[in-house]
């Protein structure tokens, strides 16, 4: 059987972050990891168009990345450094190994081989967003290894000269390896903080996308795309976490109506304005769902309530069909939650639609007094 | 790995701390020493003397310049600091969050750079 070279590629496209994850594990470098995946890449294209498609293409690549991997170190002077860390990475496996079996044998798992994978990614998207890096290093390191963007589409997607972006990510990668930021899941009690901070760098990416109102319209699009697909990977990874459900719910429904906020010469349309025949609906459906599960889970975070406000206005046929009452109240909680003058502001805005102008003027008459203005 | 914790604090607010709080002070960096040496993380640890004890020294042209006070004038000095050994960046932070220094100063972490093992060391005089 003749396989075409796309054929290969589309594998290759939907498997790269399991398989980087899992050799950076392996190799424990990602510079390593990257350039073993390309030769083992470049292998695949040359004989799975004459041999077929392997049974298992991920494991194929591993192997072969992997054997490239051991190839490349044994010529190099590294060789000796590196084997005694293959070594110590072994024994850290086979330790999370018994851990993990440790950790079935109570809840009686799933299986193990695809759990291994999803460790991996999830091992990956901590040490992407790690505090120990600056904000646009996790910004670019989660898009280039967990998204799997290449290093010039991240630098115009930033409008950044390539050779800059890939400085970000070659000191990036360097501090990882030279500062010992480690290749593994936050222990419980710092996971809380750590799973916030990598949804900032996912909401950061969306808004990067989002917020874009001229030029690469369409490339800015796939910075949208991209943080919901990271979104849905982080859901899926942390099942029992309602905030990374909240967040991906808050980019569905904001993206939902990304057609309809830009009119035909780029100008920015006011949410009352739009023409919401123009929303996508599934979007809008899944998010909303998402909204009242994240809900059922506990006190709501900062992204749901966010999230739940967006699904109420999406609910709205008609601007003026909004249930502004249902907004204030979840307004308040948010202020409670997180007070920041732009959600006062909000508040007060949707208190003016829900209960009259007068109203609302005199929220923003006390938020005056109160100083919480300066600068709005 | 080893990580060098240098702990970072404005010396002009030391003068404003009475003997009771220094006093507290000390115990609080003695517990951690303590702890830190229990745990098996520590290698090394020492106090400094205030900056305005300073003295930096220069090389230029083959001659020796020395001149009184720190290198720099910064808005905080270092004042001590722990060499420990931590098996990532992740537990060298979490060491150095527990700094006493860490409240009121800042802590910055430095990984040590490996060096070759024919690299002259001093033998251990313990």
């Amino acid at each position: 059987m003749k396989l075409e070279a796309n054929a290969v590629a589309r594998v290759f496209r939907e498997e790269r972050g399991r398989i980087l994850a899992t050799l950076i594990r392996l190799l424990g470098d990602i510079d390593l990891a990257e350039e073993a995946l390309a030769s083992a890449l470049e292998a695949a294209l040359v004989q799975w168009p004459d041999e077929g498609l392997p049974e298992n293409p991920r494991a194929w690549l591993i192997r072969a990345a992997r054997n490239k991997a051991v190839d490349r170190l044994r010529r190099g002077a590294l060789f000796e450094e590196k084997r005694a860390a293959l070594q110590s990475h072994a024994a850290q496996v086979q330790q999370d190994r018994q851990e993990r079996q440790d950790r079935q044998s109570d809840g009686g798992g799933a299986g193990a081989e695809g759990e291994a994978v999803e460790d991996d990614r999830l091992r990956l998207i901590f040490t992407c967003c790690h505090p120990a890096l600056a904000v646009e290093a996790q910004v670019a390191l989660t898009l280039r290894t967990l998204g799997g963007l290449e290093t010039e589409e991240i630098a115009r997607a930033f409008l950044l000269p390539g050779p800059t972006m890939a400085q970000r990510l070659v000191r990036a990668k360097t501090k990882i390896r030279e500062a010992g930021i480690p290749y593994r899941v936050p222990d419980p009690g710092d996971l809380n903080e750590r799973v916030e901070a990598v949804l900032a760098v996912l909401y950061l990416i969306f808004n990067e996308g989002y917020a874009a109102s001229s030029g690469e319209a369409l490339l800015r699009g796939e910075l949208c795309g991209e943080a919901i697909r990271l979104g849905r990977l982080v859901v899926e990874l942390l099942p029992a976490h309602a905030e990374p459900r909240g967040l991906l719910a808050l980019m569905l429904l904001q993206d939902a109506r990304r057609q309809a906020r830009v009119g035909p010469d780029g100008e920015v349309i006011l949410l009352e304005e739009q023409d919401r025949s123009r929303w996508d609906g599934t979007a809008i459906a899944e998010g909303s769902a998402l909204v009242a599960e994240t809900l059922r889970m506990g006190p709501p975070g900062s992204y749901a309530l966010q999230a739940a406000i967006a699904a109420v206005h999406g609910q709205a046929a008609r601007a003026d069909q909004t249930d502004w009452r249902q907004i204030v109240e979840l307004y308040v909680l948010l202020l409670q939650a997180h007070p920041s003058p732009v959600v006062a502001l909000n508040h007060a805005a949707a208190v003016a639609m829900a209960y009259g102008p007068a109203e609302g003027l005199r929220h923003i008459d006390a938020l005056e007094r109160g100083g919480g203005l300066a600068g709005y | 790995m080893q990580y060098l914790l240098m702990i970072y604090a404005d010396e002009s607010r030391m003068k404003d701390v009475t003997p009771a709080d220094r006093e507290k002070m000390f115990l609080e960096y003695r517990a951690l020493t303590d702890s830190i040496i229990k745990s098996g993380h520590m290698r090394a640890g020492d106090a400094l003397q205030p900056t305005s004890t300073a003295t930096t020294v220069r090389v230029r042209d083959g001659k020796t310049l020395t001149t009184d006070g720190p290198f720099a004038e910064t808005k905080e000095q270092l004042g001590g600091y722990y060499l420990v050994e931590a098996k990532d960046l992740d537990e060298a932070t979490k060491i150095a969050a527990r700094i006493p220094g860490a409240r009121t100063g800042s802590i910055e972490v430095r990984p040590v750079m490996q060096l070759p093992p024919d690299y002259p060391r001093p033998t251990k005089n313990v």
